[in-house]
């Protein structure tokens, strides 16, 4: 084991490291993040993404010391530190953009992505902008809503 | 996985010499080779990081050619070739998806030379040059002869793929047909055309991985026009990839369809 630094959320944190620990594992054992899940582990369902140096990549197909000294930022830095919601997660739950809630962490940080690069995008570039990250539960239709929304688009509200 | 011994160097000589190992293998993005060894069908014991290496990850044009370093990215390569090379930025830019393109690099796409991957299809087509660097310096292969086979190339143990050069002034589209669940190519075609001269590559359907269709390329050299395919004898399926996705004869029909879109597309322009 040797020591590997990142800067998550903005704090400097080190953690031990095997060569061959993941950047997951590094945030879920090392530092107690759970928030970024582990979906299939195999990089097809986007539920472990997080942002490295801002742009998406999936937790669990990078090795933790490639991103020696990097800003990795996960769902835990997203909300306000009072608990406020970020717009992005505000539109989700305003929009039912979740059920079980597993893929959310990764939804909602691939929704950041791509408002940061795309900030009022049509609903085709939200559905391919998703195609690596998957939800058994919505089917797909509440999600693409809220980014729509969160975007600041006008989309119609959800029935009760 | 099983652990391993992992270099991190800063230039290309120091990753070379970490390469001389046997049981050293170059390690670029990952996305390819890290859920093999959690697969535990790879288990090098030495991973040589090529992502340190900032003259290995940047795309920049030198007159009449754009050279791409082997660890650039899928994401900054669509973002580079924008203007350059519309057609082929577009082919990087539907790689994967967003995460799979911040990591996955050219270089790794074209040493593993999966029968489904798409630079290997761009690159034919476009008649680019795979250098490779090793401990006697570099070589330049032709695309021609890089592609040996399936997941077979002409990069030998300790090499890396340091750069890929692709000639400008080339018009490139790239049609593919998605596997919807690993989000490679079920099949894909890469048609180029410059000075008049057109090539045709085909991923996602050859039993030795990526090929040329050159009946194609010479009715299209001779009239640039989707109709004139009717004329070119489609590739045999028999000889092409079968599998619980797409039968041969499933993957020649898509060959045939995917050239004409990519032509009308090019005609059109």
């Amino acid at each position: 084991m040797i020591d590997t630094t990142l800067v998550v959320n903005g704090t400097e944190r080190t953690v031990p490291t095997e060569a061959r620990t993941l950047l997951v594992d590094a945030l879920r054992e090392g530092m107690g993040l759970t928030g970024t899940h582990v979906g299939c582990d195999t990089s097809q369902c986007g539920a472990c993404l997080v942002h490295l140096d801002g742009a998406p990549v999936k937790a669990c197909t990078i090795l933790a010391r490639e991103c020696e000294g990097a800003a990795i930022t996960t769902i835990e830095g997203v909300a306000d530190p009072d608990g406020t919601l970020s717009s992005v997660q505000q539109a989700f739950q305003d929009h039912h953009g979740l059920q079980c809630g597993f893929c959310t962490p990764g939804m909602i940080m691939a929704a950041i992505a791509l408002l940061r690069d795309v900030p009022r995008p049509t609903e085709a570039q939200v559905r391919h902008y998703f195609e690596g990250n998957i939800c058994r539960c919505t089917g797909y239709h509440n999600i693409v809503k809220a980014v729509m929304a969160a975007s600041g688009q006008v989309v119609e509200p959800v029935g009760a | 996985m099983y652990d391993f011994d992992l270099q991190r160097p800063k230039d290309l000589d120091a990753a070379i010499a970490a390469l001389a190992d046997e049981g050293a293998q170059p390690l670029s993005g990952g996305q390819t080779l890290l859920p093999t060894m959690k697969a535990r069908l790879a288990a090098p014991e030495r991973l040589v990081s090529l992502m340190g290496i900032d003259a290995l990850r940047q795309v920049r044009r030198d007159g009449d050619v754009v050279r791409i370093g082997g660890a650039a990215t899928h994401g900054r390569i669509a973002d580079a070739l924008a203007d350059l090379l519309p057609g082929l930025a577009d082919l990087s830019a539907r790689i994967g998806d967003p995460a799979v393109r911040t990591r996955g690099t050219i270089g790794g796409s074209v040493a593993n030379n999966d029968p489904a991957a798409c630079w290997p299809a761009g690159l034919l087509a476009c008649d680019a040059t795979i250098v490779t660097a090793g401990p006697d310096g570099t070589t330049e292969h032709a695309a021609d002869a890089f592609f040996k086979g399936m997941f077979e190339t002409a990069l030998e143990p300790g090499h890396i793929v340091s750069e890929v050069q692709v000639p400008l002034g080339q018009a490139v589209r790239y049609e593919k047909m998605i596997q919807p669940a690993s989000r490679f190519a079920l099949t894909a075609v890469c048609v180029a055309r410059r000075d008049g001269t057109v090539r045709v590559a085909v991923t996602g359907a050859g039993g030795d991985g990526v090929f040329r269709w050159t009946a194609a390329e010479d009715v299209l050299t001779d009239r640039f026009d989707a109709a004139a395919l009717e004329d070119a004898s489609v590739p045999a399926a028999d000889a092409l990839l079968s599998d619980i996705h797409g039968s041969g004869a499933y993957r020649a029909d898509l060959v045939a369809v995917l050239t004409r879109r990519a032509v009308a597309a090019l005609a059109k322009d």
